[in-house]
């Protein structure tokens, strides 16, 4: 037992802690924006913040490998054909002696301007019909909704393939043709939060102002819809460096000499069998990973951006 | 019911008319005619072959010879092989690609929902854990990236299975699995998601309490919901396991029609295009048409008329 005489009893205990005083009555948890929150909770989610991080590695080696290799990505080196990856080629070389490792990291250029292109183009088209369906409603939206239920019948990949033989291969060919498709679903997305929020009070409040519906759509209904808009585009992104590499894969796409993993995968193809696991591995392992990352990040970003799971 | 089938059916013709006209002017937007090689140099020679296909008849006459062949699904013959119709190549190549894709579909949908189930049913054990990340992973790889490795290590290292050529079942094994192992993943997380939320509701809960047994509430009370979402996107699979079947059938040397199709586009064979394009969207617009009827038919709680005037 511990005898409380000996206790020292001191004043200052006793005297108001004045610096707490302001924060006495903050029994609320810091009041974040829409954004700070999604960001706190996509942190947490440790499998979308690797597959961020891993994104943002893919693009600087991308941007970087290419201008710094010692090898340009179409020089042929014949006498070293088909060579296992080694100190001077890490990931080996194709059979007309190009360096694997350079032309992976060109092929991810591809991809992720593929990607990146298709996603921007499918967002600006998709808020602009979607915006305006939503907005409008009534008869526009009647029309313009019957014109998207046709063409989201459409076998898509088709449709690409087809305009792919008739614009002959190219970078700009394969984007055009996945964003004449791929507008769809975002515009079907937008359409519906736009419905949604057109009838609250705050669009009411500004159309009572005096704002044109450009105004109420830009200021007021798209900036509510960003959440789902942003997952859209999130999983377009995979979707379209998927259709590049199968396009390249069937010859439709981008053609040797130029890279891209399609290219890569589909040249490896004869080989397979004779042992140069190099050539197929790399380019499929970076489409793998890139595709998983994306998908992944665009998971944790659904999660942290639902405003409902807000918590 | 009957009236929205009715409507449904009439978007199918639409939306087929739109895909024929599109491929038609898409076709004669081409500059130069299919003849411009060395062999028909010639100008007498081109002139008589496109007598032949009837290339040099005015342009609405061709669509409208386009529009009867495809009535009477008779495409005429092939340019680059002139022994046979494009009708014949499309009978030879269907039935095996036919037969590639139920199998395919047949084995995404049993194992994938045998897989969400079990991870539902197991929520953040050890096999839900497994189930998913193999279910992210399945995503993630590109179909044709699988099957080229999939040959690497079962014909190339292993050399348990064959390579290519669709023969025996042994052969099926690898590209079945090849084209099956995405639709698979994409249907075990959807099962999964709907399943936990299915298996929260109150009439399972009714279900447990009259002392049911629990492979029967899961069978016949909980599946049939959580299938909803699962038949909801089964038109977009069946979609890509079609186009899957483009780059799986060349990779393993099928003769299907993915095969011709693909043949036909790098021979710039514009007859077997038409046809073959005509044909797949038709195919894949009937089982869209096909999907939702069904998805009628499974959910009472849908009343299909009443979704006149508003569509989401």
């Amino acid at each position: 037992m511990t005898n409380l005489k000996e206790v020292e009893i001191k004043d200052e205990w006793f005297k108001p802690k004045a610096k707490n005083l302001e924060k006495a009555e903050m029994v609320v948890r810091p009041s974040l924006s829409y954004w700070a929150d999604a960001w706190r909770k996509l942190k947490k989610n440790k499998l979308a913040m690797l597959g961020m991080f891993f994104l943002i590695f893919l693009a600087i080696m991308a941007i970087f490998v290419p201008i710094f290799s010692p090898y340009l990505v179409t020089a042929t080196d014949y006498p070293s054909q088909n060579k296992a990856p080694s100190m001077t080629h890490w990931f080996g070389t194709d059979e007309a002696g190009r360096d694997v490792f350079t032309r992976t990291w060109y092929g991810a250029r591809i991809s992720l301007f593929v990607g990146l292109m298709a996603a921007l183009i499918d967002f600006f088209i998709g808020i602009i019909y979607g915006g305006i369906s939503g907005y409008k409603g009534g008869k526009v939206d009647l029309i313009m909704m019957r014109i998207i239920e046709v063409l989201y019948g459409l076998p898509h990949l088709l449709v690409v393939i087809l305009l792919m033989v008739v614009m002959g291969s190219s970078l700009t060919t394969i984007i055009v043709a996945l964003t004449i498709t791929g507008w769809v679903g975002m515009a079907r997305i937008v359409r519906g939060q736009v419905l949604q929020l057109k009838n609250y009070e705050f669009v009411t409040a500004s159309k009572s102002f005096g704002a044109k519906t450009s105004r109420i759509i830009r200021k007021n209904l798209l900036p509510n819809t960003m959440g789902p808009i942003i997952v859209q585009m999130t999983l377009t992104v995979p979707s379209a460096i998927f259709a590049e590499a199968f396009l390249s894969f069937l010859g439709l796409g981008i053609s040797a000499p130029f890279a891209s993993w399609g290219v890569m995968a589909n040249d490896a193809l004869p080989v397979i069998l004779s042992g140069h696991w190099w050539r197929l591995f790399f380019p499929a392992f970076f489409i793998s990973l890139t595709m998983f990352a994306f998908n992944v990040l665009g998971d944790g970003l659904q999660d942290a951006l639902d405003p409902k799971l807000r918590g | 019911m009957i009236q929205y089938i009715i409507k449904r059916f009439f978007m199918m013709v639409l939306t087929v008319l739109l895909i024929a006209t599109l491929t038609f002017f898409l076709m004669h937007a081409i500059p130069g005619s299919p003849f411009d090689d060395d062999r028909t140099s010639n100008p007498t020679i081109q002139e008589n072959l496109e007598k032949y296909y009837k290339l040099d008849q005015p342009l609405p006459v061709q669509y409208a010879n386009y529009l009867k062949a495809i009535v009477t699904f008779d495409f005429g013959p092939s340019i680059k092989k002139p022994n046979d119709s494009v009708n014949s190549l499309l009978a030879r190549g269907f039935p095996i690609s036919f037969e590639l894709g139920i199998i395919t579909i047949l084995v995404a949908v049993l194992s994938g929902v045998t897989l969400g189930t079990l991870a539902a049913l197991r929520h953040n054990g050890i096999i839900d854990y497994l189930a998913m990340t193999f279910a992210v992973i399945g995503i993630s790889i590109p179909n044709f990236i699988l099957a080229t490795l999939l040959i690497q290590i079962f014909a190339g290292e292993l050399k348990w299975l064959p390579a290519a050529t669709w023969q025996s079942p042994l052969h099926m094994i690898l590209p079945t699995l090849a084209l099956a192992t995405g639709p698979m993943a994409i249907i075990a997380r959807l099962t999964r998601s709907s399943m936990l939320e299915v298996l929260t509701q109150d009439y399972i809960k009714m279900a447990r309490a009259k002392g049911l047994k629990p492979s029967r509430i899961i069978i016949r009370h909980a599946l049939r919901n959580a299938m909803m979402p699962v038949v909801t996107i089964m038109g977009t699979m069946l979609a890509g396991i079609l186009t899957g079947t483009f780059v799986i059938e060349r990779i393993f040397a099928i003769p299907g029609m993915g095969k011709y199709f693909v043949e036909s586009i790098n021979n710039r064979d514009y007859p077997v295009i038409m046809g073959s394009t005509v044909f797949y969207s038709a195919f894949l617009v009937f089982m869209l048409f096909l999907v939702d009827i069904v998805y009628g038919i499974l959910d009472p709680r849908i009343k299909l008329h009443k979704k006149e005037g508003e569509s989401s």
